[in-house]
């Protein structure tokens, strides 16, 4: 593997200055289960490996009244363990129990899952239509960026060189809302998503209209894709059929699939329409008050 | 100089070790402490033949830095043997012959002490969903699962 060196700041201060110091050629390291791998392939060669580990503000895991607060360098297995998490955010829930195995949940986080920027992550979806807001810190000082907004192309991010993910920070859903990811992968476990969609609803108090909803989507495109009109097909619509049909069918419009190893365009798109149907489903449903697990395979 | 010294606890052993921050935990296991019984089947982190037990959590070894074991708690297959007695995750897999070759199993014991820690009766879905990074080329994974169940039942009688 490629020779670099190992630094654990303790401060953000700290982390901040190594990445200005070393202008572009250090990278921050949170669980590094996507990061190691791409170094070893050597797709990176960094002089420097900042691991953020030790930084008390990436390590925050805050879930109040007023909303969640999830550090860049939280683990999955803290997140799907929470019982708030599956209460109120229940798409990452969902997200965070399928990220690879129960061994890469022990380290990988949403963080490092949004800022690895791969098109099919799992978790940037749930964190998309949840409504998270990136928090960042660089030399020129903090940022917010919409996460929807912050995987710019594969690979590819919307931070600047020095800059890193401090937090991702959501408002709390409104009453009678509810939230789902699915991904379709060819085995139970472990697959990178062939198809990933995320669904968020807010309905009335009747659980009969829906309020507002967002809907993303991963794999089927260069990034993880809020579709902005699948959401608004949904808006002050009576839950149905016909509704989620209209948003299955935006959701379609915006996918971009290509055809690789894990699926051809034309079967991606298919199941586009087929998980957007569901994951609304489920989303429906778990704004009402039901119990929906997540079984995959099931 | 990168070389530095990492000071960690291994199988309840407070061990020092020199090594490159490039190399991995896994790398480091077998190659300059010769503990052996940690596997490497893929590298990146897919395989789960590597797995250990790190502050308390199931990890793939090939994707932990060794420097990042300074100061952690690490729980090896060569620690799960008592006084030379086999425990009851080790004693189920050898009677219910859920090993073949033998080079996933390690991983696979790492994994299901952690799932027992964590859940001490897990119904077959919840053994196959938390062993799902875990793979076998050799059993066909019914043998393993049972030995799990096996196991678990094993424990809870005991207590």
């Amino acid at each position: 593997m490629h020779d670099f060196d190992y630094e654990a700041p303790t401060t953000l201060t700290e982390a901040v200055s190594l990445a200005a110091k070393h202008a572009g050629r250090a990278r921050m390291m949170a669980g590094g289960t996507d990061l190691i791998d791409q170094i070893r392939l050597g797709r990176h060669a960094p002089d420097v490996l900042v691991d953020v580990k030790k930084i008390p503000e990436l390590n925050r895991f805050a879930l109040t009244d007023t909303g969640l607060c999830v550090g860049a360098a939280v683990p999955c297995f803290r997140i799907h363990g929470d019982r708030g998490i599956v209460e109120h955010y229940t798409a990452l829930a969902d997200s965070c129990r399928i990220i690879g195995g129960v061994q890469i949940q022990s380290r990988a986080s949403i963080g490092g899952n949004l800022c690895n920027a791969g098109p099919a992550a799992d978790s940037t979806p749930s964190v998309i239509v949840l409504g998270g807001i990136a928090i960042t810190e660089g030399p020129e000082g903090r940022r917010e960026i919409p996460v929807d907004l912050f995987c710019t192309g594969p690979g590819k991010n919307a931070l600047h060189p020095s800059e890193l993910l401090v937090e991702i920070r959501f408002d709390t859903p409104p009453p009678h809302s509810g939230s789902c990811y699915r991904r379709l992968i060819p085995r139970n476990e472990m697959d990178i998503a062939v198809v990933g969609v995320g669904a968020a609803v807010t309905l009335d108090a009747d659980g009969r209209h829906f309020v507002s909803a967002r809907i993303a989507l991963g794999a089927v495109a260069a990034t993880p894709l809020l579709v902005k009109a699948a959401g608004e097909a949904l808006a002050g619509q009576p839950v149905g059929d016909e509704a989620i049909e209209k948003a299955a069918k935006a959701a379609c419009e915006a996918a971009s699939p290509i055809t690789d190893m894990r699926g051809t365009k034309a079967y991606r798109l298919h199941v586009t329409a087929v998980l957007t149907r569901r994951v609304i489903t489920a989303a429906v449903a778990r704004a009402r008050g039901e119990a929906v697990d997540y079984r995959p395979g099931h | 100089m990168k070389t530095r010294v990492v000071s960690t606890t291994i199988n309840g052993d407070a061990t020092q070790l020199l090594c490159e921050p490039r190399q991995t935990l896994l790398e480091v296991l077998r190659d300059t402490l010769d503990m052996t019984g940690t596997k490497e089947g893929c590298s990146n982190g897919n395989c789960g033949a590597c797995t250990v037990i790190m502050n308390g959590r199931p990890v793939v070894s090939c994707l932990v830095l060794a420097a990042e074991a300074e100061g952690a708690e690490i729980r090896t297959i060569e620690g799960v043997a008592q006084g030379g007695r086999l425990d009851a995750v080790q004693s189920a897999f050898l009677e219910g012959a859920a090993l073949q070759c033998g080079i996933c199993t390690p991983g696979f014991i790492m994994q299901s002490e952690a799932l027992l820690e964590s859940n001490p009766d897990p119904d077959e879905e919840a053994i196959r969903f938390h062993l799902a990074g875990n793979l076998c080329r050799c059993t066909g994974y019914d043998k393993i699962v049972g030995a799990v169940k096996e196991a678990a039942k094993r424990r809870n009688a005991e207590c």
